[in-house]
């Protein structure tokens, strides 16, 4: 991000960067960057909170006032769910409780049951569309059944061809599973109490409580054994979060990998 | 969590060890006051209108976004998986704040909100966006922009 304000800068255009990687902003030296002590994904610090992100939004902009630089400043205001995280961890619960699928769940593949879990989210998932008015599911413009089914085909003997001809069926395959993870997120931020919800325990129910999470993890080892590189390099660094897998990918020595730069 | 010393060591010895471009010197533009700036947002968020095509492992090309979207037509396709996505399915000003930033032209903080804004995926190396960058740049000179917020995810 911090590199991007250099290209602009010396276009013309005056530039202030938000900075969620306080030595990475050091290093690069843009013109004005105002870190932000918030995580990963939550550059304005707090959603559905206006006020909190006008606080956020001013202090980036008033930097345009400097006289001369680099400016690097630091936010003070910290986000109040790092106080809730520390407090509160683990104290949140997912309230949506899946009922036992029909017939024998043991009889059932892994497939099977996810599909089943996927159906059983769906008045959830709508009651959460109805209330925001919109959702950021979609980018793999399958509905959720097809991205659900198309996952879930990767688990059987034969991985399938991509469901898109513009793409190819490891993108396709990634996108299918962000647009499944939005989607039980979307669903569980529907719930009654997900006030209290931070975004690791949102994540940690995804990653260890739901069968979707049982299959995503089964799908790594698939992906790991595939012959497609993208394949490859998806189960190791992008399907499970590092912090789910403890480490980074399958390898700890890893600094580049196949994407010329890590995957932050 | 953006605070280096409440990460797991992976974590923060992964952020640390990430190579970086380097840029000897620091150009400087001195913008007019804030008050007659017209402001666009750059976005490294991966974030596209619903229907694009999605970015991919090593992207380095742009999606254009609006300033009139509707907040049901942007969705996100950011290779990484290590970032939360929670907030911005609650909210999509908490990555890309354009709501926040007409509000601050509407009284007056800023002149205006630029027509387009425009977002890339920044999991790939940054030096490899250098032409796109500079491409965009000449579009917002074009949209009468005169300083431009740059969100990270």
């Amino acid at each position: 991000m911090s590199a991007l304000a250099h290209y602009f800068e010396q276009e013309g255009l005056a530039t202030t960067t938000i900075a969620l990687v306080r030595p990475h902003a050091e290093r690069i030296r843009p013109p004005r960057a105002l870190w932000v002590p918030f995580e990963l994904g939550r550059p304005l610090g707090v959603p559905n909170d206006p006020a909190f992100q006008r606080r956020v939004l001013r202090a980036a902009l008033d930097l345009l006032r400097r006289p001369a630089g680099p400016v690097l400043e630091d936010y003070p205001e910290e986000a109040p769910e790092e106080a809730r995280r520390e407090e509160d961890e683990g104290g949140w619960a997912c309230a949506i409780s899946f009922a036992p699928p029909p017939g024998d769940p043991a009889a059932m593949t892994l497939a099977e049951r996810f599909l089943d879990e996927v159906r059983q989210l769906e008045p959830w998932y709508g009651l959460g569309l109805e209330r925001r008015g919109r959702t950021t599911v979609g980018a793999s413009g399958l509905t959720v059944p097809e991205a659900a089914r198309y996952i879930g085909a990767f688990l059987g003997a034969e991985p399938p061809a991509s469901p898109r001809a513009d793409i190819g069926a490891g993108l396709a395959l990634k996108l299918a599973c962000e647009d499944l993870r939005a989607y039980y997120f979307e669903s569980a931020l529907a719930q009654p109490g997900q006030g209290r919800a931070t975004s690791d325990s949102i994540s940690d129910w995804f990653w260890t409580e739901t069968v979707a999470g049982e299959v995503f993890w089964a799908l790594k080892e698939v992906c790991l054994k595939s012959g497609d590189p993208m394949m490859v390099a998806m189960g190791r660094y992008i399907l499970v979060p590092r912090k789910q897998m403890k480490g980074v990918g399958d390898n700890p020595e890893f600094s580049g990998g196949s994407f010329g730069v890590a995957p932050r | 969590m953006a605070r280096l010393e409440r990460l797991p060591d992976f974590e923060r010895e992964y952020l640390l060890g990430l190579p970086l471009p380097e840029f000897p010197t620091t150009a400087w533009v001195t913008p007019p006051d804030l008050a007659r700036c017209r402001v666009a947002i750059v976005s490294t968020a991966g974030l596209q209108r619903r229907g694009d095509a999605p970015f991919a492992e090593n992207s380095a090309d742009y999606r254009v976004i609006p300033g009139d979207i509707g907040a049901n037509d942007l969705v996100m396709s950011h290779i990484s998986v290590n970032f939360d996505r929670s907030g911005f399915q609650q909210d999509l000003n908490i990555a890309f704040p354009l709501d926040r930033l007409k509000e601050l032209a509407a009284e007056g903080v800023i002149a205006s909100v630029a027509d387009y804004h425009y977002a890339f995926m920044g999991a790939t190396d940054p030096r490899q966006m250098e032409s796109g960058a500079r491409h965009v740049a000449g579009m917002m000179k074009v949209d009468q922009v005169n300083a431009v917020i740059l969100v990270p995810v």
